[in-house]
């Protein structure tokens, strides 16, 4: 079957057949690669997508069932080759060690900012309870989060 | 693959009275990782995302399309406790009750709400129209319900006298992310304390005896308590599994049962 999603702002149509994943269709046949492939259960996060208007792992969304949405995965979050604030300060802050957490913890945690602008420690921790990264690098992306929300320095 | 997207609840009864063995798909949280994980490959999906009948949420009706993220925000006391624990903020936004009720797993987040309220579950079928089922009545089994493959559950239907003195926990290995070791609701009304537990038998289930010793009590005193959350730990019928002892289950329903019977009186 034929489906269409806009994906970072342009319609994409896909022939899909079977079961695969949002995931899967991104980054084998859009040629996304930038979404990352890691549990396929719903686990680490690192597959996370904003998919009509909600931040959600895109292993877990069938593609077939993906007609008329619109996603942003981590190549749409920057504009204009301008990075978002969120990539900023994980750069500036050392947040990315092997970097295989990183595009997942951009597109929630910037997602999140949107609701919610000034959060407190607890609640980016919160929001960001659904990406795991393996080097465990938590403080650093935590100081991250604080910068971009004026908590930091 | 047979892939089917229902736009309305008549359109998904229909194709449901078409095609009984069509898995239905709501936020994919459980379906997906069957899928992926190659344990299941369905010859038809119904996909019930886009029917607008399914999310309706009022205090005396959840739809079954209604999203944990919704519930945390805008459900019944307990029903939120338990919504705020389930997976991550990215489960949460997915996942529905509908599909926690029909997936029936004895660790079901949003369950022993259920039962502790004595919600019914609304199903309905083309052939058959609709069937309200008494909490005590859905859960049969590990996994099992006795949902009919022609039926879609469409809502959880709360009693209107549901007391607002609610209490959730869970006990698990971390914070987010977790399948829960144990879980209680207890919840207090002018006949008493009602106490619900998952994860300590093959369905979620009231704790039957410890409720009435305790409510037969007029003060509850740490005698009370002692004795009503030996009962609990006595009375629940846990297993031993990857994650947790049959013992350290008994202990911690006795420990979280007793602990939200305080917070209830506070």
């Amino acid at each position: 079957m034929n489906v269409t999603i806009n994906v970072n702002g342009e319609d994409r149509v896909l022939d899909v057949t079977g079961h695969e994943s949002l995931l899967s269709v991104l980054r084998n046949d859009l040629e996304l690669p930038g979404t990352k492939d890691a549990c396929e259960q719903g686990e680490c996060g690192s597959c996370t997508v904003v998919f009509d208007g909600e931040a959600v792992c895109s292993c877990l969304v069938m593609a077939a069932d993906a007609d008329g949405s619109s996603v942003t995965t981590v190549e749409g979050v920057s504009a204009d080759g301008e990075l978002h604030p969120v990539q900023e300060a994980m750069l500036a802050k050392g947040a990315v060690q092997c970097g295989f957490c990183t595009p997942g913890i951009v597109v929630a945690g910037s997602h999140f900012l949107e609701t919610n602008p000034h959060p407190s420690e607890p609640e980016i921790r919160e929001a960001l309870s659904g990406n795991i990264c393996r080097c465990t690098g938590y403080g650093a992306i935590l100081r991250a989060f604080e910068t971009v929300t004026g908590e930091g320095s | 693959m047979d892939f089917i997207a229902a736009h309305d609840l008549d359109e998904a009864l229909a194709a449901k009275a078409h095609q009984p063995d069509a898995l239905l798909l709501a936020g994919g949280t459980d379906l997906m990782v069957e899928i992926n994980l190659a344990h299941h490959r369905p010859s038809s999906v119904l996909s019930l995302r886009r029917v607008e009948e399914l999310q309706e949420l009022t205090a005396g009706r959840i739809g079954a399309g209604v999203t944990w993220a919704r519930l945390e925000r805008n459900g019944h006391r307990g029903l939120a406790q338990a919504a705020r624990t389930v997976g991550s903020p990215q489960i949460r936004a997915a996942g529905t009750i509908g599909g926690n009720v029909a997936t029936a797993s004895p660790a079901g987040d949003g369950l022993p709400w259920i039962i502790a309220a004595e919600a019914s579950i609304e199903v309905q079928s083309k052939e058959r129209g609709i069937r309200t089922i008494p909490w005590n009545e859905f859960f049969v089994g590990v996994k099992r319900t006795s949902l009919a493959a022609d039926e879609i559950i469409t809502a959880v239907v709360v009693p209107e006298d549901v007391p607002i003195a609610q209490e959730f926990a869970k006990v698990g290995a971390r914070n987010a992310m977790v399948i829960s070791t144990v879980s209680c609701v207890v919840i207090r009304g002018d006949d008493g304390f009602r106490v619900a537990l998952g994860s300590v038998a093959t369905t979620p289930m009231r704790a039957t005896r410890a409720e009435e010793m305790i409510n037969a009590e007029s003060t509850i005193s740490d005698s009370v308590l002692d004795e009503f959350a030996h009962i609990v730990s006595e009375e629940v019928r846990p297993i031993t599994d990857h994650r947790s002892t049959e013992g350290y289950r008994r202990h911690a329903a006795g420990v979280l049962a007793r602990r939200l019977v305080e917070r209830s009186l506070r």
